[in-house]
């Protein structure tokens, strides 16, 4: 009896000491095969954070060695007018942009969701074919489609007798012209919601309808609550896009005269703050100032993403329950 | 015919109407999606004297094959698309072999970092690029590394966040006996990941490949900041560049743009499936 008792304690014992080593052995590989992406984070993401922490104290210019100016950039930031113009520009581009890339999204994956009609590989594929035309090659295209005089947007609206503006020269309509431009290429999103429409059972629509709840009922009590966390995840990937809202903003304002200027297009109105940004560094070379509109936009982008999560985040879980 | 008529009888009036009307939007739409694409191509083949015309000419006539001869010539098109070539596939390779370690790393090892690491992957996808930008450009000036394709081609052997997580859920899909069984065989776990998990996630790597090379194709940003002599112009930073010495001639711009983007549409025809299918697989997000 004693016997047995010890023996199970060493059989115990040597258990567990296999299981140290089990253990120790899995952190080990664990360890191992994260290392490049823990290497990356170090190399690339918290030395340069810091140091951008760091410059946007200085007045760092890359030739001149830096000298510590304090919180100057920041009260710079405050009082420099074309901060507010591009904070202004990007908010637009936020709010509007974004809930109407993802409305456009879902609605083409519902359409092409719908049973009994023919072809829906072929209607897919036209709407994710312009997500494919690389951002300068589409921007040099809505350049030449969007033209006043000679596009063929404004030559169709003659044929409705709709004289169309000059949307790329008018302050009033650039920003809806690069909506339009993003729209167009929505079909990234449009597949991950066409994913996402598939994973909710039919039985629900069935038994719904037999309940006799109509199309749009149907829409509210099923499909929103299940596809809601895709939406919220596209919500938040499209708003952090359109706060760094560049490329298509650098290839449209590079048609006018940049000489004395920052550039932002007709009137500034496509003065983005990273494009802002980007011209402060790289122009101008005001690098310590170029780091603290960084580190504002790194806070900003934050405290939205927050936000948009503690609101959303009771919509998702409220309606899953 | 007695399809169609089993179709009458089963929905109701309005039923067939919303069906019908589904099917009219969705041809309306394609047609609105569409119509830019083909401006691109008919004024790439337009005679410069028919460009500027009011109402607009619908099919070129006469057909300019030679706008495409003629834009090979004015642009180094051979230069930019081999340089185009190095800094897309480079990325696609890097991102291969380290996304599906990590990945692997925090879906199959149970290892206590990994629900640390996991969630900062997670809070990088927040960071903006411009924070992180200038601090890595002095950097990247003062190695002496600027105007190389180092800056552009190095990161992504290091993984990047989204793909680490996508591959990260899909990873999470697969069956861990098989892994288990090659243990008991004296596998290690190298040969696991790469003889055994790998062939597995054929659709997801698939569907990176193919998006990570989309984005470095179009990338602008990058080569904008770390390639300054032309000969490593990629096509992005080339075709802006023509654009602004060619700025009217709207024949040569859009023949440029349609050699830039004719790539990417044959991939994509060519990858469709697995590359729909991985995303498919893999966003679900639950």
């Amino acid at each position: 009896m004693k016997q047995a008792n010890s023996e199970t304690a060493v059989s115990a014992c040597k258990n567990q000491k296999r299981g140290n080593k089990q253990t120790r052995k899995h952190n080990r590989i664990g360890l191992l095969f994260a290392s490049p992406w823990l290497i990356g984070f170090v190399l690339f993401t918290i030395v340069p954070i810091t140091m951008a922490f760091y410059y946007s104290f200085t007045n760092y210019d890359m030739f001149n060695k830096c000298e510590w100016v304090g919180l100057k950039n920041y009260a710079d930031i405050l009082k420099d007018p074309y901060i507010g113009i591009s904070l202004i520009n990007t908010a637009y581009i936020v709010i509007v942009g974004t809930p109407i890339g993802l409305i456009v999204a879902l609605g083409l994956a519902m359409l092409l969701n719908q049973k009994n009609v023919c072809g829906l590989p072929f209607f897919r594929t036209i709407f994710y074919l312009p997500s494919l035309v690389p951002i300068v090659a589409s921007a040099m295209l809505f350049i030449w489609v969007l033209n006043g005089n000679y596009g063929l947007l404004n030559q169709l609206l003659k044929l409705f007798g709709i004289q169309g503006p000059y949307w790329l020269n008018d302050p009033q309509y650039t920003k809806i012209s690069l909506i339009m431009m993003d729209t167009w290429r929505c079909g990234g999103s449009m597949i991950i919601f066409i994913a996402a429409l598939r994973s909710v059972p039919v039985s629900l629509y069935d038994s719904a309808s037999l309940d006799g709840a109509g199309k749009f009922q149907q829409f509210i009590h099923i499909t929103l609550p299940f596809i809601s966390p895709t939406i919220q995840f596209n919500l938040l990937m499209g708003m952090i896009n359109r706060f760094q809202y560049f490329t298509q903003a650098y290839v449209f304002s590079s048609l006018t005269d940049m000489s004395g200027s920052v550039g932002g297009g007709p009137g500034n109105s496509m003065l983005f703050y990273c494009l802002y940004l980007y011209r402060q560094a790289f122009l101008f070379y005001k690098m310590g100032y170029a780091c603290a509109m960084a580190i504002l936009l790194f806070i900003i982008i934050m405290a939205a993403t927050f936000v948009t999560l503690r609101i959303s985040n009771r919509a998702v879980n409220y309606e899953v329950e | 015919m007695g399809k169609l008529k089993t179709y009458f009888i089963d929905k109701g009036i309005r039923g067939k109407l919303s069906h019908i009307a589904g099917i009219i939007l969705l041809v309306i739409l394609s047609i609105v999606f569409f119509l830019p694409l083909y401006w691109m191509v008919c004024t790439a083949l337009k005679s410069n004297a028919y460009v500027f015309t009011v109402p607009p000419q619908w099919l070129p006539e006469p057909v300019m094959w030679e706008n495409f001869v003629e834009v090979f010539r004015r642009m180094e098109f051979g230069k930019y698309i081999r340089n185009t070539l190095i800094t897309s596939v480079v990325p696609v390779v890097g991102a291969l072999i380290s996304c599906p370690m990590v990945a692997y790393s925090l879906s199959k090892v149970p290892w206590k970092g990994a629900q640390y690491v996991f969630p900062v992957i997670l809070a990088t996808m927040m960071i903006p690029w411009q924070v992180t930008q200038i601090p890595m450009y002095t950097t990247w000036a003062r190695l002496h590394l600027v105007d190389t394709f180092v800056p552009l081609l190095l990161p992504s052997f290091f993984g990047s966040a989204y793909y680490i997580y996508l591959c990260r859920q899909f990873m999470k899909t697969l069956p861990d006996s098989v892994m288990e069984a090659a243990r008991i065989d004296g596998a290690g776990e190298f040969r696991i990941l790469y003889w055994i998990v790998y062939p597995m996630c054929r659709s997801i790597l698939t569907t990176m490949a193919v998006l990570i090379f989309i984005a470095q194709w179009n990338d602008l940003n990058g080569p904008l900041l770390y390639l300054q002599n032309s000969r490593r112009y990629t096509l992005s930073i080339g075709l802006q560049m023509f654009r602004q010495s060619a700025n009217p001639e709207w024949t040569l711009l859009m023949a440029a743009s349609t050699v830039f983007t004719a790539p990417l549409i044959v991939i994509f025809f060519f990858c469709q499936n697995a590359f729909l299918n991985g995303i498919q697989t893999t966003s679900g997000l639950k």
